[in-house]
């Protein structure tokens, strides 16, 4: 799955107060948004009280919670720190070192998040079918997960100021201790940033985990969902899960505190001279070349191989057909009206400081990180009390859509605005244009980019989306994802073949995209 | 002669910090007017409001016999018809220097755009050929002189510059302040223009205002604020001063330089004179002549076409500095006499 970072609240400007204060069509727009973001809290409140005290307590203190709880734990806490290690190893030997083909590499890193990560573990699956439990899901996530720590990592290293490194060494510090009292101190943001998202992803993803017979507590919801529908069990278990998110996202605000490093000094940071390997040169290309092999090598082979053992039989054309225009379909239409959504909500992000500018930012920081079956039970359990029509329709699915990857939306468009000066927009009121016409003329058309860019991000989360998907999806509906889904469920992996294969060539471009965001330095 | 720019009482807080108290300024037609100041004394806020950019909280603004801006009612930037250049130029980076410049000629057609970009290119000497360029592709000066036409071409009746010289390097800050003097002298257009640059305030401007704090010290003509400083803060932020106390009687100030002439009348009694160093000229005197108020020169700092001379003058009084053409100048402990050119400003 292709993700960026999640979104966090951040100081707004504050000079342009009284121009720039947001009118009544936005003010309704974002405060609309915020409610709907806190459907799936409201939903998970809601759900404790109705259910009473003792239920509750019968439901969540039993030995299978227990279970759930401690494969839950145990997954984030073994998959978190493998995957700052092995990040931040190859963004270090990647962008520090004198290792050859780093313009080879460094993209090369990126694309594991070209595969989703259920289909990793269909390939891993294939490749060892006795493949199951704990350490089954730690391979995997951490195959799928480690780019969300090389991303950011890699960008910081690039953006650190050489000369600061070589104070350390001129005050008597060998590359060891440059690297790990100097560079990894630097490192802490985009370390905790990182971990956040993979413990965040780690909590939601059903798929991955179901196919390797590992219960967390997703998979334990998803099951329990499709046995009693809307039942207390379920929503205790999601009561449970949404716990575990919230404690995610304090202890990565404890960790992080107060915590903001900026260069000192002004001008452009000089390239850092590169580390000398010598001896230590053959066991990194090693190691390298061994990660490519399992995080990409596996997927790609499994899926050409079982295309090969299927032969052209697989290639069900009108159903892979019907298929992929049905996930584009969803993914456009969901793409476009998140990004469309996001214009007013990253207008007031960027431009006002008033009570709804930090009440926006912290609701989206939250929701972003609730797991999708969390938003999709809260959708299910909400349209049939109260909206028994929109149940199963198309809206909801969308609607679904939106509350999940508004923040990638978000991020991008709110970078984009924030790159454009209000100097700009005064400029061409002074010249005679109306607000609207200089939103139009101006910022809209510099916005344009980094909004594309965040459509495109949604776009490729929706055609991967599986979780929410499956639950909400009207009858008939059959995307891509779902199709995969339930030929590898038969274990039919030679008809998942080519869905597999088509999945992964729709999110190549976008991963192409992260990965050219990142480089760029003023990027996220 | 109606006035262009008339600014009575006019206030403005931010979060209960007042950047703007009860300001008045009226602007002719065809001057340019300077407000200096020290940066964040309030002079951009000055202008974003006269832009409209932002509302006042007390005062009205009226440009060219109608009001735009009162506590109760504000005219959008667009319907001003004021043209506004930002520090940076804040040129459009998705469109060519000639979009840029016609942007505000929507509705025209377009070989008259076409026209009319020409014409202003060449009145901010550039090549008509620029126009195909982009704006990343420009250097500073050149930046701000396609700013300048852009605002020119809706026929602005006043104009507004926002440190327009401050993002360029030195060289080209006094060429391109001339090129934009020129142009708009020319043009006939009323400019304000805020700076924190006394030199180019002076320089540039018919009428300076001097601001600090959020208020206007002093509105003057350059001369008048440079030479008759109504009070320290003016006199000092304008330019080097030297401050000598003396005592005052029918219009001549008795100090450690001799009696010296003050401008305009001052109550007689112990006061403070403040003259400029170019006022003052040091000579060197022989052994042989001992004259009264004779000095020791203690400190020469050469500083090219100047020399700055710190002179210890006899008596209690502390080092004078004097500043002067640096051919020939007086030796370190030389005994040299300064003579005061000019009348000396008294200030209480």
């Amino acid at each position: 799955m292709v993700a960026p970072p999640v979104s966090r609240p951040t100081a707004a400007v504050s000079r342009y107060d009284k121009t720039s204060r947001p009118g009544p069509l936005v003010t309704t727009t974002v405060a609309i948004l915020v409610a709907a973001t806190l459907i799936p809290l409201g939903y998970v409140a809601w759900a404790a009280v109705s259910v009473g005290w003792t239920r509750a307590y019968d439901l969540v203190v039993r030995p299978r919670v227990g279970e759930l709880l401690f494969n839950t734990v145990a997954l984030v806490v073994i998959t978190v720190p493998l995957c700052v290690v092995v990040g931040v190893g190859v963004a270090w030997l990647v962008e520090r070192t004198d290792l050859p083909g780093r313009g080879f590499w460094r993209p090369l890193f990126v694309a594991p998040l070209a595969v989703p990560a259920f289909v990793n573990s269909y390939a891993w699956v294939g490749v060892i079918p006795s493949l199951h439990g704990l350490w089954a899901g730690v391979l995997v996530s951490t195959l799928s997960y480690f780019p969300f720590m090389y991303l950011p990592v890699a960008a910081t290293l690039r953006r650190l100021d050489p000369a600061v490194e070589e104070s350390a060494r001129a005050l008597g510090s060998d590359s060891a201790g440059v690297f790990f009292r100097v560079v990894l101190p630097q490192l802490r943001l985009a370390i905790l940033g990182g971990g956040l998202l993979i413990g965040v992803h780690l909590l939601a993803e059903f798929g991955a985990f179901a196919m390797l017979r590992f219960d967390t507590f997703t998979v334990a919801i998803f099951q329990q969902f499709q046995v009693t529908f809307d039942g207390a069990a379920g929503s205790m278990l999601a009561g449970v899960l949404v716990l575990l998110c919230l404690v995610l996202l304090v202890a990565e605000a404890l960790a992080r505190g107060r915590a903001r490093f900026a260069r000192i000094g002004s001008g452009v940071p000089r390239t850092a001279t590169p580390i000398r390997l010598g001896r230590n040169m053959l066991p990194a290309q090693v190691g390298l070349a061994a990660l490519t092999v399992f995080a990409l090598g596996v997927p790609v082979w499994t899926i050409l191989r079982w295309l090969w053992i299927g032969g052209a039989d697989v290639w069900v054309l009108d159903d892979i057909a019907s298929a992929l225009g049905q996930t584009i379909g969803l993914a456009t239409v969901a793409a476009a009206l998140t990004t469309v959504l996001a214009f007013p909500v990253a207008w007031v992000a960027v431009r006002s400081s008033g009570v709804l500018a930090r009440l926006v930012e912290g609701a989206n920081y939250v929701t972003s990180s609730l797991p999708g079956i969390v938003t999709a039970l809260a959708l299910v359990t909400v349209t049939i009390h109260l909206a028994r029509p929109l149940y199963q329709g198309v809206a909801l699915i969308v609607f679904a859509y939106v509350l999940l990857f508004m923040p990638r939306a978000l991020v991008n468009v709110r970078a984009g605005l924030a790159q454009v000066p209000p100097s700009l927009e005064e400029a061409s009121r002074s010249l005679g244009s109306s607000p609207t016409a200089t939103f139009l003329r101006v910022t809209l058309r510099l916005t344009a980019p980094a909004a594309a860019a965040g459509a495109s991000l949604v776009f490729v989360a929706v055609a991967t989306e599986l979780t929410a998907t499956l639950l909400l999806a009207p009858t008939g509906t059959r995307t891509l994802s779902m199709r995969f889904w339930s030929l590898s469920s038969e274990l039919d992996y030679a008809a998942a073949a080519p869905y597999a294969l088509v999945l992964v060539v729709l999110a190549i471009p976008v991963t192409l995209v992260l990965f050219r965001q990142s480089t760029k330095v003023a990027a996220l | 002669m109606t006035t262009i720019l008339e600014v009575k009482g006019l206030a403005k807080s931010f979060h209960a910090n007042t950047v703007l108290h009860d300001i008045d300024l009226d602007l002719q037609p065809g001057t340019t007017t300077a407000v200096v100041g020290s940066s964040g004394c309030g002079k951009t806020t000055l202008l974003r409001l006269i832009a409209g950019f932002e509302a006042p909280d007390d005062g009205t603004i009226t440009i060219d016999g109608r009001q735009v801006a009162s506590p109760e009612s504000a005219v959008a930037p667009h319907r001003r018809g004021v043209g506004y250049v930002a520090q940076d130029g804040a040129l459009f980076p998705h469109l060519t220097v000639g979009q840029n410049i016609g942007y505000g000629l929507r509705g025209t057609a377009r070989g008259e755009v076409r026209a009319r970009v020409s014409e202003l290119l060449e009145s901010v000497s550039l090549d008509a050929s620029y126009a195909s360029r982009r704006p990343h592709q420009l250097s500073g000066g050149q930046q701000q002189r396609v700013a300048l036409a852009r605002a020119l071409a809706r026929h602005p009746v006043l104009m507004l510059l926002d440190e327009p010289f401050s993002a360029l390097d030195t060289g080209l800050r006094a060429s391109t302040r001339k090129t934009v003097a020129d142009l708009l002298t020319n043009a006939g257009v009323t400019t304000l223009l805020v700076t924190h640059d006394q030199e180019e305030a002076m320089s540039i401007a018919d009428q300076v205002a001097v601001m600090r704090d959020g208020r206007f010290t002093q509105v003057g003509s350059p001369q008048q604020v440079y030479r008759h400083p109504i009070d320290r803060f003016t006199a000092e932020f304008l330019g080097d001063c030297i401050s000598l106390p003396c005592t005052v009687a029918s219009g001549v100030a008795d100090c450690a330089l001799g009696r010296i002439p003050v401008q305009g009348s001052t109550a007689d009694g112990p006061a403070t004179l403040v003259l400029r160093p170019e006022q003052l000229v040091a000579t060197v005197v022989s052994d042989s002549e001992r004259l009264d108020r004779v000095g020791t020169v203690i400190a020469a700092d050469f500083l090219g076409h100047d020399v700055l001379l710190t002179i210890d003058p006899a008596g209690d009084t502390p080092p004078i500095i004097v500043r002067q053409h640096s051919l020939n100048p007086p030796p370190i402990d030389a005994k040299v006499r300064i003579e005061v050119l000019g009348n000396g400003v008294v200030l209480t």
